[in-house]
């Protein structure tokens, strides 16, 4: 049998706002499981009614680029202004954007 | 004045009063970060209770929310002897809370149904708070007596210290009566099977065994308390005896 862990494993928290399309990361938290991760959640992270929605992930699932790879990886893309999609003529009448 | 009506705001008033109180005791102490917040939120959500019934009692009386809620003496305390018990450990806060939240759950449903407007509209606000509380305390419940030994058997010394606290939940008089006819007050003969069905519930799942029928502690709704009482009062009061008519 595996030893007992003292400790929680680490959950990441994302909220989706009333008015938000998107699910965004606000923080993490400690929990035995996901439901008491999405309860811990809401008591931590909802209580100034920041959302209508929670997800969590436990930490150890998220996979992250490797920040000494930064030049490699994101560098490339500066020098490549044209894929703004700034070098249209908004027509008039289209309002904003 | 409706002397019944004033009494059983108090009633009402003092268990969350009271309640709350304790599980501000926990704020700072909690187990873990997660667990401190949760608690103080419920603590939050009583208070809040108790501030619109401690008003309410006022407005009864020509008193002012503050003046009710912390210038009684002890025997004008009239929450039952279960939310004046000390915290304990996390597992008797907890066993404690259940106790009182699956009480509180379906009696604030019924109360919605109240012709006095200020306790209906309470309780329209107190059944989506109250709903949360009894389903983590219900979880605790659950995890703490399906978890470890040590973790089971700290729920069932709580259980041995609190059950004998929560047949006075059902205590009902003349005051009540009074009231269930004018179609004001919760007629707890309701209240009761829809609390043991929930216990019957959540102890299986927690594998805790209902002990047998025993010998129940009542008097609080009279304001005849445990010794705990006087000293959660002079901790609770301090402020409002030290400075009288002091607001934040």
């Amino acid at each position: 049998m595996s030893e007992i862990k003292k400790e929680w494993p680490l959950w990441e928290v994302f909220i989706r706002s009333k008015q938000g399309l998107s699910h965004k990361h606000v923080g993490s938290l400690r929990a035995a499981d996901a439901k008491m991760a999405i309860e811990n959640a809401r008591d931590v992270y909802t209580r100034r009614s920041e959302g209508i929605s929670i997800w969590v992930v436990e930490s150890v699932n998220v996979h992250a680029s490797n920040p000494t790879e930064q030049g490699p990886m994101f560098e490339p893309s500066d020098d490549k202004v044209y894929r703004h999609p700034t070098f249209y003529e908004v027509p008039e009448g289209v309002g904003h954007m | 004045m409706n002397k019944e009506l004033y009494e059983y705001v108090l009633r009402m008033g003092d268990d969350s009063l009271i309640l709350g109180q304790r599980l501000g005791e926990w704020c700072g102490h909690g187990p873990i970060l997660e667990e401190d917040i949760a608690l103080t939120n419920v603590a939050l959500d009583i208070l809040g209770q108790a501030r619109i019934l401690m008003d309410y009692a006022g407005k009864l009386t020509n008193k002012k929310e503050d003046e009710v809620a912390f210038l009684r003496e002890e025997w004008d305390y009239k929450n039952v002897l279960l939310v004046e018990q000390p915290n304990g450990d996390f597992a008797k806060t907890i066993l404690r809370q259940f106790f009182f939240d699956a009480f509180r759950l379906p009696f604030f449903k019924e109360l919605q149904n109240s012709k006095d407007e200020t306790l209906s509209g309470l309780a329209l606000k107190a059944v989506k708070e109250t709903t949360y509380h009894l389903q983590h305390s219900s979880n605790w419940v659950i995890r703490l007596g399906d978890g470890t030994d040590e973790s089971h058997q700290r729920l069932k010394t709580a259980l041995e210290e609190l059950w004998m606290f929560t047949g006075e939940l059902f205590y009902a008089d003349e005051v009540d009566t009074k009231l269930v006819n004018e179609g004001i007050a919760v007629d707890l003969n309701k209240i009761k099977p829809i609390w043991d069905a929930k216990v019957s519930e959540v102890f299986a799942q927690a594998k805790l065994q209902i002990p047998e029928e025993s010998w129940m502690q009542k008097g609080g709704r009279k304001g005849k308390h445990t010794e705990h009482l006087g000293f959660l009062l002079s901790e609770m009061q301090y402020m409002q005896r030290a400075y009288p008519g002091c607001e934040w």
